[in-house]
């Protein structure tokens, strides 16, 4: 009996010991893992620790607002601070989810430009600062010798005839539609307007039919790399961040083709009800300063959203050689022929089309 | 002798004098008390974290009051109006006052969302509208027709008299392919949106096949661990659960480097020259991935009921049935094959239902061809948020279930199930 007791005391103690590590923390910080979530670490929670003398934990999620809109509904709200796309920042907003934001208590830039003139238009909303632009891309490997020239545009990527073998792309609606209208001719100007017709879905749709057969489809950002590195696919679309850092820190040699990207914003959003609101706001102001969005892009080449933090960026952190403002989606070279995603379209139509695009691929 | 029938009519009472009968009833209900006492935690903890949560999410899947909590005058409007005749001030009126409530409340994203799902494209509709509701002025049917001249349109009122109502059937007729309307009842969802009976379909095929091989390749399996020697069988044991032990996202991610075009299988295949270079197998992001990945996966869920079951026949039923003359694939057909039948009913059952709620192999390995019916679960879990059709959805997959659990009692009988 004595033993039994022993363990339950034992057991009780360890679970005090758990809850208070997990009490440690001053401020818990919700981003996307991998790649992006170390070039975070590095730019924004260490120095923050360091100012604020405050542990920060960082966890993983895959996107979305299911676990905002459980914690916030069941009022035990354990995220502080979480890095969104800009779709579930708006809806998570409308929603009552969020707490609203001061642009005014913004850092201004070094050269005293106020915040809500530095930071590129749109990036600022009730409930949501943005940090980043990412963007959609595809990618072929430099590597493999094939007989064709290297493509240069959208239309390219749904060329079987002259670029012939397996694409990949990402099992979802969103973006994938638009890929296909640009391909077909449709300026990127005009792109949600024609999706909002009916004639536009079908016309997306008889676009994606033509490569069907060549299509494998992925689901999770480490997917198209790994497709692309085992010589499974010839093209494959991804996220720019996720290939730079296959070419920079693993050798491969990606190419990226930049027409008719489509980007996107990440935003910090801090859900109803965190108990570390005050930490949060600070840790939020600090991270989107000038200084701070600039050290991120030494680290991953997401565009930081404001106009003197662009200004700054340097090189890669292990070596020098590698310009990071020519990798960003905003480079100018790069940005010729790109389209924002349009998040009322897709809060509007997701459901929609997502169903659609089943039906389709199932057919 | 006189005694005996004395003994009737006094009560035999037990050492302090009490009634033996009433001694007995309180020992009989003390034994009760501890026996439930000791079983009422475990119940409740069933109750809690399994049955209540269960019922919970089904009754969601028909009733949701997102709409009609935050809309209060319009419910109370859209109720009296008939849903045929063209929506008169009294509606517009009640609409603009509940959009100023929700703008100011921050609920204006819930009633959008609620509406968009049963007429998509309508979400900024409300938020756009709500934004200017403040400014509006009567009579209101003209200004927010002037606002955005989608709210002339009847079916945008019908379907907010149709997400006005609490208790829907709406969810249930979107996961069959359908749709609820105010003014013709149920009706077939449009061609190009029609999925989930597909998926329950193929979700209900694939996992039949699954269970199918899993029986043809665990059965010698299990047969040779039953019946080898120890030291032999063991080891055997050892190489059917250490991939058990490992990782499903390992095991899915090995498939994927065997059976890609360019993996170990096509590579050996194009060594030794059965197949050209450009003519490589695909053996993976298709139905054929899926239903591979998930066998391998599902086998020892197979193979240890089985075993369990071989392991408890005596070896003397067959020589019995050899020296009566029968011939021995007559003996393990005749004699053996029918003692397993426990084992199989259960392995098989296992695997099925186990096989019915996968996502995450077939999202990995499936491609366009092996989306199941759970992909679309999570999705509408975690993505649209629209967790009363994910209810549905589930309720819908939770009732076949139950079916063919009934049905394999009807022919089997559950009795005959051996688990281990």
């Amino acid at each position: 009996m004595s033993g039994l007791t022993k363990k339950l005391i034992a057991i009780a103690g360890a679970s005090v010991f758990v809850s208070s590590a997990s009490m440690a923390a001053d401020l818990t910080v919700v981003s996307w893992g991998g790649a992006y979530t170390k070039s975070q670490v590095e730019a924004y929670h260490k120095p923050w620790m360091a100012k604020s003398g405050k542990a920060i934990v960082s966890e993983d999620y895959g996107g979305g607002i299911a676990e905002i809109k459980a914690q916030v509904e069941s009022g035990n709200v354990s995220w502080d601070i979480v890095d969104v796309e800009l779709s579930d920042a708006i809806r998570a907003c409308d929603e009552g989810l969020l707490e609203t934001i001061d642009h005014s208590k913004l850092p201004a830039s070094p050269d005293g430009t106020p915040a809500v003139e530095d930071f590129l238009p749109g990036t600022l909303h009730d409930c949501a600062v943005a940090n980043i632009v990412w963007s959609s891309v595809y990618v072929y490997d430099k590597s493999q010798t094939r007989n064709w020239n290297a493509p240069k545009s959208m239309a390219d990527f749904f060329n079987t005839q002259a670029y012939p073998g397996k694409r990949g792309m990402r099992k979802s609606p969103k973006v994938t539609m638009e890929f296909a209208l640009i391909a077909d001719g449709v300026p990127v100007s005009e792109v949600y307007n024609v999706l909002s017709t009916e004639e536009g879905i079908a016309r997306a749709f008889a676009k994606l039919d033509t490569i069907k057969d060549d299509v494998i489809w992925w689901e999770a950002g480490a997917q198209p790399p790994q497709l692309l590195a085992d010589g499974e696919v010839i093209f494959t679309t991804a996220w720019n961040g996720r290939i730079f850092n296959a070419v920079a820190s693993e050798g491969q040699k990606f190419e990226m083709v930049w027409d008719g990207q489509i980007y996107d914003l990440d935003l910090w959003v801090i859900p109803k009800g965190s108990k570390n609101k005050e930490a949060a706001l600070d840790f939020l102001a600090f991270s989107t300063a000038t200084e701070q969005l600039a050290a991120q892009a030494s680290w991953i080449p997401y565009g930081p959203a404001r106009a003197s933090a662009v200004a700054r960026i340097g090189t890669y952190h292990s070596d020098d050689t590698i310009q990071m403002a020519s990798h960003m989606p905003t480079a100018p070279g790069n940005f010729k022929n790109a389209l924002q995603n349009d998040y009322e379209f897709w809060a509007d139509n997701a459901d929609q089309l997502n169903e659609r695009f089943n039906a389709w691929l199932a057919k | 002798m006189a005694d005996s029938h004395i003994a009737p009519l006094e009560p035999i009472t037990a050492a302090d004098g009490t009634p033996l009968k009433k001694k007995l009833a309180q020992a009989l209900f003390r034994s009760k008390v501890r026996a439930v006492s000791l079983v009422v935690p475990l119940f409740a903890f069933v109750m809690v974290s399994f049955v209540i949560p269960i019922f919970a999410l089904m009754w969601q899947g028909v009733y949701n009051e997102r709409f009609s909590k935050y809309t209060p005058n319009l419910t109370e409007q859209l109720t009296s109006w008939d849903g045929l005749t063209e929506p008169d001030e009294a509606l517009f009126a009640a609409l603009v006052a509940d959009l100023v409530v929700a703008k100011k409340e921050r609920t204006i994203g819930r009633i959008a969302t609620r509406v968009n799902q049963e007429y998509p494209g309508t979400r900024s509709l409300f938020t756009s509208t709500a934004r200017k509701a403040k400014k509006l002025t009567p009579p209101f049917k003209e200004s927010v027709i002037k606002v955005n001249k989608k709210w002339a349109k009847i079916e945008v009122w019908r379907a907010m008299k149709l997400t006005s109502q609490n208790l829907t059937p709406a969810f249930y007729a979107t996961a069959l392919d359908g749709r609820y309307t105010v003014d013709q009842g149920f009706v077939q969802q449009n061609e190009n949106r029609q999925i989930y009976v597909t998926l329950f379909w193929r979700t209900f095929m694939i996992s039949a096949s699954v269970m199918g091989l899993c029986l043809l390749l665990g059965y010698p399996v299990a047969y040779l661990l039953a019946t080898l020697p120890l030291r032999t069988s063991n080891l055997l044991m050892i190489m059917v659960l250490l991939p058990f032990w490992t990782s499903l996202l390992v095991r899915t991610t090995a498939w994927i480097a065997i059976l890609q075009s360019q993996g170990v299988i096509n590579d050996l295949l194009v060594t030794f020259g059965i197949t050209a270079d450009d003519s490589r197998f695909s053996l993976i992001y298709n139905m054929t991935g899926t239903i591979i990945a998930m066998t391998h996966i599902l086998l020892p869920f197979m193979i240890l009921p089985l075993y369990s079951v071989m392991k408890t026949i005596p070896p003397s039923y067959m020589r019995a049935a050899r020296s009566l003359g029968a011939t021995p694939t007559r003996a393990f057909i005749k004699v053996y094959m029918p003692q397993t039948i426990p084992g199989v009913g259960a392995g098989g059952l296992l695997v099925f239902i186990l096989a019915i709620g996968y996502y995450i192999t077939p999202a990995l390995v499936g491609g366009q061809d092996g989306q199941l019916i759970s992909n679309m679960i999570a999705y509408h879990m975690q993505k649209s948020l629209n967790w009363s059709l994910a209810a549905a959805l589930g309720g819908i997959l939770l009732s076949g279930v139950l079916l063919l659990y009934w049905a394999y009692d009807r022919v089997v009988g559950i009795d005959n199930m051996k688990l281990g």
